[in-house]
C-alpha cells in the first residue's frame, strides 16, 4: 500500500506540499508507510483496534443487552508536527490559559476588565456558565483552569488558529496516552527513527498539578478523582489517571462533608480528603447549591470549598471563559491581562447578539458555521456549506428567538492528513486538542489528541459525530 | 480503601469464582454421561445440576424440564438468571470495571476479553461446536486470572478482599454440590462397588476439581472418605475448611485483629464458623447428619456475608443524632 495515487487537492496537507512531495517530518513515515502490502497494514491496523477492544477503550453502547461495545475509531498513520509548529503552539496556549485564569479571577473578584470597559457586564452576566456562587471566591495560589484543552485548527495556508477553548472538564486525554501505547506496537520501526517526544509523564505533572493545590503542611495528602461513574462515556478515563497516579476514583456516594471537611468512606471508616480532580460539571458538582436534582454529586463540597477545607479542580465557574460568546473577545483578553498580542489568533466570530453580526450571519449562512455559546461535542451546529435550506431556515429562526446564545464563524477549511480507507489513502479533516496542565507553572503536554472527521468532505470531528483520532507525535528540537 | 471499592473487589472475585464453578459442574457432568450411556436415556440425569442451585422452582417455571439443552442454557446463557455464566461474568466485568484503577490491568483485561467471547456467542446453544472445549476454556480463563492476581497484586487490602470473596464463594458451593449429590447417590446402594458406583463418586469429586488430589490421600472411594476430605482436608484448596480458614485469615488480615480474638460482630461469626469445623470430624457429622451440618454451614457463610457488608461496606455518616450518642457513651 503506498501514497502514489494520494491527492492532497486543494486543502492544506499535513502530509504533502504537492503530489508524491511529502514534507521533511513525514518522509521517513511515508518511506516506510510505502514498503508494506496492503495487507501488512490492515493486519496492523486490525491489531491496533484489537488492542484498544481487549483494554477496554470502548464507549458508547455500553449497557447494550447484546453487550456490544465500540471502540474510538482510530486511524495508524500518525499525525506529525514539527519542533517549529510546536513551539508556536506551546507559547500560544501557555499564553492564552495564563491570560483566562487572569479573566476568571478578575470576573468572580474586582471585575477590572469590566470597569475598564474592555468587555460589558451584561454579556458575562448573561452566559449560563456565568455562577454567581462563585462571585468573592479566591482559590488556593489564584489558579482556576488547572486543566485545560484548547482546540486548534489549521486554515488552507497551514496557518494555526484556536477555534474553541475548554477550561471545565476537558476529555481525551487518556486517548492521546491509549494511542501512544497502542501505535509504539503498531508501528515500532518508524517510531524508533524519529525523535518523538514522550507523553507518558503526563499522569506525573498531572499529580504535581493538584499536589500544588494542598498546603505543604499536610504530609500524606488523599487526593481523589471524582467521576459520575461506570456509565459516563468518559469513564475509561477518569479511572485510567486514577490508576496511573495511584489516587482513589471516587463517585458522589463515597463522599461525605463532615464540619465542612470533605470525607470518603473507607474499610477502616472515614477518611479526609484534600484535593479532587473532579470530573462532573458544576451543575452536578453540590446539590445544596447548584443543581438540587443532581445524585452524582457531594452536599455540602462548596461549603468546605470555599471555607478552603478542601482543594478542587478545575474550580467551578471556569465555564464562563469558555463561552462562545467570550471566546470573541480572547483576543482583548489577552491584551489586557499581558500587554502582548494573541500569538495564536482566533477564527472570526460574529456575535448574533450584536445586531449588525447577526445580520450578516443570517444573509451569509450558507458561507458560515453557526454554533450555540456554550455547546460541546458538535451537537446544535449548523455548517452552511453541507446544510440545506431547511436546516439553514430552522437555524435563523433559532438565532432570532436567542440571539445572544448563537455565534457565527466563516468556515475554515481544516488541513487535511492521509487516513486508511478501505485499501487506500484518502485526505480527511483534521484539528488538535493539546493539554495544559497549570500547576506552579504552565505545562503543554507535547502532543495532545488529534481528531479526524472520517466522512468524506466533513468538518466535523467530534467523536459523538463520526470522528475518530490519530496518534500524535510531536518532534524534539533541532531534528528536522 | 474505599468501601464501594472493597465491595466490588469482593464481588468480582466471588462472581468469577461463581463462573467457574458453574463451568467446572457441567464440564464434570458431560464428560460423566459419556461414560454412563444408561444415564443418558434418565431424563432426570441434568436435574442435580438445577437442585444444586437452590432455585428449582425458577428453573420449572421459566424453563420446565431438566433436559440437558434446558440445564446448561440456564447455567450458561440465561440472561434472566443472575447465577448464570453469562450474568455472573457481566457482573463480575462491571465490578472490575468500577475498580479498574485499583486491579493489575492485566486481569481487567482478561476478564474483559472472557466476557466479550461469551457475549459473542450469543443466547443459543447452537452456538456450541465444542461444549466439552468451551467449558475447559472458561475454566482455564479463571484460572489464568487467579494466577495473573498470586503473582501481580500486593497483600493489600484489595488483595485480601478478593481472598475473602472467592474463597467464601467456594466454601458455599463446595458444600453445595457435596450435600445434593451425596443425597442422590446414597439410594443408589444396589451399585456399591459397581464401575456405576465408582464413576459417580469420582464425577462428584471432579466437580469439585478434587479427584487428583482425593486419590493421593485415599486410594478407596468411599463416601464417608469423600465427606472427610471435602470438608476437613486442611491442605486441599477447595475444602470447605480451607476455604474457611483462608477466608478467615484474609478478614484478620484486613480489620487487624489477631486470628483467635475478636472487636466485633464479624468477627466473631467468623471465628465461630472456623471454630466449628476446626473441633469437629467425619464420625461426628455422619452421626448428626451431613445435610444438618452442611445446612448449618450454609447459613453461617450466608450470616458471614451479611456482617461483612454491615462492617465494611455500609459505614453510615456521623450525624448530629448520632454524634450525640457518642457522647453519652
Amino acid at each position: 500500500m503506498n501514497f502514489d495515487s494520494y491527492n492532497p487537492e486543494n486543502f492544506y496537507d499535513e502530509f504533502f506540499e504537492t503530489p508524491g512531495q511529502p514534507r521533511a517530518e513525514v518522509k521517513k513515515l511515508v518511506d516506510r508507510v510505502n514498503s508494506f502490502s496492503k495487507r501488512e497494514l490492515s493486519n496492523r491496523q486490525k491489531a491496533a483496534e484489537a488492542a484498544f477492544m481487549q483494554m477496554g477503550i470502548t464507549f458508547g453502547v455500553y449497557g447494550d443487552q447484546k453487550g456490544l461495545e465500540k471502540i474510538f475509531p482510530f486511524d495508524i498513520i500518525p499525525r506529525i508536527i514539527n519542533a517549529n509548529d510546536w513551539n508556536l503552539i506551546e507559547r500560544g496556549v501557555t499564553q492564552r490559559v495564563y491570560a483566562l485564569n487572569k479573566f476568571i479571577h478578575d470576573v468572580y473578584n474586582e471585575q477590572k476588565i469590566i470597569k475598564d470597559g474592555v468587555i460589558s457586564k451584561e454579556i458575562i452576566l448573561s452566559s449560563v456558565a456565568y455562577r454567581k456562587e462563585c462571585q468573592g471566591l479566591i482559590p488556593p495560589k489564584g489558579i482556576w483552569c488547572h486543566i485545560s484543552g484548547i482546540d486548534l485548527v489549521r486554515d488552507e495556508k497551514g496557518d494555526f488558529f484556536v477555534l474553541e477553548d475548554n477550561l471545565r472538564c476537558p476529555s481525551g486525554v487518556s486517548y492521546v496516552l491509549g494511542n501512544r501505547r497502542v501505535m509504539k506496537h503498531t508501528l515500532p520501526v518508524v517510531f524508533e527513527s524519529l525523535p518523538i517526544r514522550p507523553v507518558d509523564d503526563y499522569s506525573n505533572r498531572l499529580a504535581d498539578t493538584l499536589r500544588n493545590l494542598i498546603p505543604e503542611s499536610i504530609l500524606k495528602p488523599n487526593i481523589v478523582i471524582l467521576t459520575p461513574g461506570i456509565h459516563n462515556s468518559a469513564y475509561f478515563e477518569h479511572s485510567f489517571l486514577a490508576q496511573q497516579m495511584g489516587e482513589e476514583l471516587v463517585e458522589g456516594q463515597d463522599l461525605v462533608v463532615m464540619d465542612d471537611f470533605v470525607y470518603m468512606r473507607t474499610t477502616k471508616g472515614f477518611e479526609r480528603v484534600d484535593a479532587i480532580y473532579r470530573r462532573i460539571d458544576d451543575d452536578f458538582l453540590d446539590p445544596t447549591v447548584f443543581n438540587p436534582d443532581s445524585l452524582l454529586g457531594v452536599p455540602g463540597l462548596m461549603q468546605s470549598y470555599r471555607s478552603g477545607k478542601v482543594a478542587l479542580a478545575n474550580a467551578p465557574g471556569t465555564g464562563i471563559a469558555d463561552d462562545k460568546a467570550i471566546y470573541s473577545f480572547v483576543p482583548d483578553i489577552i491584551k489586557y491581562y499581558t500587554g502582548e498580542d494573541a500569538i495564536l489568533p482566533n477564527v472570526p466570530t460574529f456575535l448574533c447578539g450584536d445586531e449588525k453580526a447577526r445580520k450578516h450571519v443570517i444573509e451569509n449562512i450558507a458561507d458560515f458555521v453557526v454554533k450555540t455559546t456554550h455547546g460541546s461535542g458538535g451537537y446544535g451546529m449548523l455548517i452552511g456549506p453541507f446544510s440545506t435550506k431547511e436546516q439553514q431556515q430552522k437555524m435563523i429562526e433559532n438565532i432570532l428567538q436567542d440571539p445572544r446564545n448563537y455565534i457565527g464563524q466563516p468556515v475554515v477549511q481544516l488541513s487535511r492528513v492521509p487516513v486508511i480507507v478501505k485499501d487506500r489513502f484518502e485526505g480527511r479533516h483534521i484539528d488538535l486538542r493539546p493539554y495544559i496542565l497549570y500547576g506552579e507553572d504552565i505545562n503543554v503536554l507535547p502532543g495532545g489528541l488529534t481528531r479526524v472527521a472520517l466522512e468524506k468532505d466533513s468538518l466535523v470531528v467530534n467523536s459523538s459525530q463520526g470522528g475518530g483520532s490519530k496518534d500524535t507525535w510531536v518532534l524534539a528540537e533541532g531534528s528536522i | 480503601m474505599l468501601s464501594r471499592v472493597a465491595n466490588s473487589i469482593f464481588w468480582m472475585s466471588r462472581y468469577l469464582e461463581r463462573v467457574e464453578n458453574a463451568a467446572r459442574l457441567i464440564e464434570t457432568q458431560l464428560h460423566m454421561l459419556l461414560d454412563l450411556p444408561s444415564l443418558r436415556e434418565d431424563p432426570n440425569a441434568w436435574k442435580p445440576l438445577v437442585d444444586i442451585t437452590g432455585d428449582g422452582e425458577y428453573f420449572s417455571e421459566k424453563l420446565g424440564a431438566p433436559t440437558r439443552e434446558n440445564v446448561m442454557f440456564f447455567h450458561t446463557f440465561d440472561g434472566d438468571y443472575p447465577h448464570s455464566i453469562k450474568s455472573c461474568l457481566t457482573s463480575a466485568r462491571e465490578n472490575a470495571r468500577s475498580v479498574r484503577e485499583v486491579i493489575p490491568s492485566e486481569i481487567w483485561e482478561m476478564i474483559n476479553k472472557l466476557y466479550l467471547e461469551v457475549a459473542g456467542m450469543g443466547t443459543s446453544l447452537k452456538a456450541f461446536t465444542n461444549p466439552h472445549k468451551f467449558y475447559s476454556d472458561i475454566k482455564m480463563a479463571s484460572h489464568l486470572i487467579i494466577g495473573i492476581a498470586y503473582t501481580t497484586m500486593s497483600r493489600g487490602e484489595a488483595w485480601h478482599f478478593a481472598q475473602l470473596g472467592r474463597y467464601l464463594e467456594r466454601a458455599d458451593k463446595t458444600s453445595r454440590i457435596l450435600d445434593v449429590k451425596y443425597f442422590i447417590m446414597l439410594p443408589r446402594l444396589d451399585y456399591v462397588g459397581s464401575s456405576m458406583d465408582n464413576v459417580l463418586w469420582s464425577a462428584l469429586l471432579k466437580s469439585t476439581n478434587s479427584f487428583e488430589m482425593y486419590r493421593k490421600r485415599f486410594n478407596l472411594i468411599s463416601p464417608q472418605n469423600i465427606v472427610d476430605f471435602l470438608i476437613f482436608d486442611r491442605e486441599f484448596p477447595r475444602s470447605i475448611i480451607y476455604c474457611v480458614s483462608h477466608a478467615e485469615q484474609s478478614l484478620f488480615r484486613i480489620t487487624g485483629t489477631p486470628v483467635g480474638a475478636f472487636n466485633n460482630e464479624l468477627e466473631r461469626q467468623c471465628g465461630k464458623l472456623s471454630g466449628k469445623l476446626n473441633y469437629s470430624n467425619v464420625s461426628e457429622v455422619m452421626s448428626m447428619g451431613l445435610h444438618e451440618f452442611l445446612d448449618g454451614i450454609q447459613s453461617d457463610v450466608n450470616k458471614l456475608d451479611n456482617a461483612i457488608f454491615e462492617n465494611f461496606f455500609a459505614i453510615k455518616k456521623v450525624t448530629d443524632s448520632n454524634r450525640a450518642g457518642f457522647q453519652i457513651q
